[in-house]
């Protein structure tokens, strides 16, 4: 059975298309990201999930039960975390965790053993109050609140985000160990580095699925050439690269550019074109794609074929 | 489990409410400060307050009244008139308070306990303090009835009339002190929970509790028992303020009194609801009842206006805010010292009100976001 099931969903804020026939699965046991930038519709797709939204059309299933006909199934067997940390700030650790206990039928005693982890790393805090408390530390106690019930189906809405790098470090790694306990986790982030650490990944822009797949499978099958290349005016190369019949992408990233070509280009002939045009300092390199060349490139596509 | 819930929401909103500074001000500095300044302005000068005599009677009876009101500590005499011209003179260079008019014939129509028609005039530009030293004359009046023919005080025998110059629309202290109860506890009940509820909005927390297995009914009420409960205290404060502070009496029954108070509470707690539901941030939500809520109680519940001078479309607007009724209970409890019998109109609408705002509530705070 399949944890999270979409079909064909779509979502209309007034005038903005928030979803366009969104659909995916997410397998029991699995981490799956939906990876994607501000405003790509991330949020809006777990409330939907989460049965706090309708959807316009299309069908859904989590935990196996209908998201429309049977939200109150589903609230039993879920645990949400919402994007920026939905904590009580004046509530202290204790309070918020034990309070979250009791709205879900529950103490923090009986389901212990599966935050204790977590708990453990913030329980020498547990008298501050949240607001008072790190991000880093503001994440495991939101976790610890979303897992307190023991739910079948976890819902972290970028959980990453204003976390410092170590902390997400480990973020990732306590995904890992739920994952072993067999909890089906949904995770939205805007960070493309952070999609490898999934087993299954969507790439998600303004409200359109990209492309599914294992984040290795992605990269493989993104059979393009991807050449990084600096010089001393990196826009004016952008323009004049894009405007070249061997170009099939260009675009910025970082302080280099990342070229993609249709065929194959020998590296010193495409620098002595490029110095040829005045362009200064140019270095070119070969590189294997990640998840971010493959978003931008089909993001590319998707803007080229819509106009 | 629903008990456990219940107060585990309890208490959660008593942390919040105990440790933030502005809702604990509002909560209870601002009723006290409100009605301490109102205090302030109203109590000045009630010692020695000047009081002017127009004596048409010239005779014993008139002259040991005059010496009595004199002995009181309330009042101190200023000029003996002879005419009618010169009645307003005191108060236009505002060296008097009040002016008596005494009758022809004081004592034999005293002694013969024929009615009596004494006239007070006061400065109605200072509508607090004339009503309150026309009662204090009105008392020395009847104790010196009382002493002088041996009998229970006999309100109907010497019938002052007050007249209040420059402000006939008076407002006064006892128009007041209700008028207060009834906005400061629209405030707290509707305002603040309304805030509350914003806020879990704005945090995204309401996003977990909807997701919980939760009925919105007991959210709802697990917000906002503590602010019934904590309203209730504030009613009490005041009316124990405004007993002591301003001897603004409670003549009427204090049950049903505080019962009305519960009812009030309650229906501003159902609007105060209504508006978080339709509000998504705080300062929407503060907007919405200030403006909304606030500004017509003040204006349109005859608080500060009476309604009957008010446009017709006013009255109307007047009659559908709840302030309004519970004015008028405050008014009629404590002041005129009427029951049931009387009050069960205004109560009765406020009934209605909190079923209509209660069925409102339901149909918009949904089990969804949207
Ligand atoms: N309540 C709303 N009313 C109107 N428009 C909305 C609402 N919520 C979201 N949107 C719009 O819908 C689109 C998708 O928003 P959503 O919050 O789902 O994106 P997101 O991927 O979660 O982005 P973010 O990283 O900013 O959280 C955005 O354009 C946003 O402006
Ligand atoms: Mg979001």
């Amino acid at each position: 059975m399949e944890a999270i099931i979409v079909e064909n969903i779509s979502k209309n804020y007034k005038d903005i298309q928030a979803l366009k026939e969104v659909s995916f699965q997410v397998k029991e046991g699995e981490i799956f990201g939906l990876i994607g930038p501000d405003g790509a519709g991330k949020s809006t797709l777990f409330r939907i999930l989460t049965t706090l939204l309708l959807p316009d059309s299309g069908k859904g299933f989590v935990a196996g039960h209908p998201i429309v006909e049977e939200f109150k199934s589903i609230r039993k067997k879920v645990g949400y975390m919402p994007g920026k940390f939905s904590l009580y700030q004046d509530l202290s650790v204790e309070e918020n965790l034990s309070f979250f206990a009791t709205i879900f039928g529950t103490t923090i005693e009986e389901n212990y053993d599966l935050i204790k982890d977590i708990y453990e790393q913030i329980e020498p805090f547990k008298k501050r109050l949240a607001g008072k408390l790190s991000g880093g530390m503001k994440q495991k106690l939101a976790l610890c609140c979303a897992l307190i019930h023991k739910p079948e189906v976890l819902f972290l809405d970028e959980p990453t985000t204003g976390v410092d790098v170590v902390s997400r470090q480990e973020f990732w790694e306590m995904l890992a160990v739920l994952k072993q306990k067999g909890i089906s986790i949904l995770v939205s982030t805007p960070y493309m580095e952070e999609a490898i650490l999934c087993d299954r990944i969507a790439l998600i822009l303004n409200g359109e699925i990209l492309n599914i797949d294992t984040p290795n499978q992605m990269i493989q099958n993104f059979d393009k050439t991807i050449y990084a290349i600096k010089c001393n005016r990196l826009y004016d190369l952008i323009h004049y690269l894009r405007t070249q019949d061997y170009t099939e992408s260009c675009l910025p990233f970082g302080e280099n550019l990342h070229l993609v070509t249709k065929e194959k280009v020998e590296i010193e002939k495409l620098k002595k074109e490029i110095i040829t045009q005045g362009f200064e300092q140019v270095e070119i390199e070969k590189i294997t794609p990640t998840i971010e060349d493959v978003f931008l490139h089909l993001g590319q596509e998707k803007k080229e074929d819509a106009n | 489990m629903k008990w456990k819930v219940f107060w585990a929401f309890v208490k959660k909103e008593f942390y919040h409410i105990t440790r933030d500074k502005r809702t604990l001000l509002i909560l209870f500095g601002m009723p006290i400060a409100q009605v301490l300044i109102f205090g302030f302005v109203i109590s000045t000068d009630f010692k020695n307050a000047s009081i002017d005599f127009l004596n048409h009677a010239n005779d014993e009876t008139s002259f040991e009244l005059i010496e009595q009101i004199q002995s009181s500590e309330n009042f101190k005499i200023g000029r003996i008139l002879y005419a009618d011209h010169e009645l307003e003179k005191g108060f236009k260079d505002g060296t008097s308070k009040l002016v008596m008019v005494i009758p022809e014939d004081f004592s034999k129509d005293f002694y013969n306990r024929n009615p009596i028609e004494i006239q007070i005039l006061t400065d109605g530009s200072d509508p607090n303090n004339a009503v309150t030293l026309t009662q204090y004359i009105t008392s020395i009046v009847g104790s010196f009835q009382q002493q002088k023919l041996k009998i229970p005080e006999n309100p109907q025998q010497i019938n002052i009339e007050t007249k209040l110059l420059y402000n006939p629309k008076s407002i006064s202290a006892y128009n007041f002190i209700p008028g207060t109860i009834a906005l400061i506890l629209m405030i707290i009940s509707a305002m603040l929970t309304s805030l509350t509820i914003a806020r879990e909005k704005e945090t995204g927390t309401i996003e977990i509790l909807l997701v919980s297995p939760l009925s919105p009914l007991l959210i709802i009420l697990g917000k906002v028992a503590p602010y019934a409960l904590l309203s209730f205290i504030d009613a009490i404060l005041i009316l124990v303020l405004g007993f002591f502070v301003f001897e603004v009496p409670v003549r009427g029954s204090l049950i049903l009194l505080l019962f009305c108070c519960l009812i009030y509470v309650i229906t501003s707690l159902t609007i105060g609801t209504l508006i978080s539901a339709v509000s998504k941030t705080q300062q929407d939500a503060m907007m919405r009842s200030l403006m909304g809520l606030m500004m017509p109680s003040m204006i349109l519940s005859g608080f500060i206006f009476p309604l009957t001078s008010m446009p017709f479309i006013l009255q109307v607007l007047g009659h559908i805010i709840p302030t309004t009724y519970f004015i008028e209970i405050l008014k009629g409890i404590m002041l005129r010292g009427v029951g049931l019998e009387i009050v069960w109109f205004p109560l009765f609408v406020l009934f209605l009100m909190i079923l209509f705002f209660l069925f409102f509530t339901w149909k918009n705070f949904k089990t969804r976001l949207q």
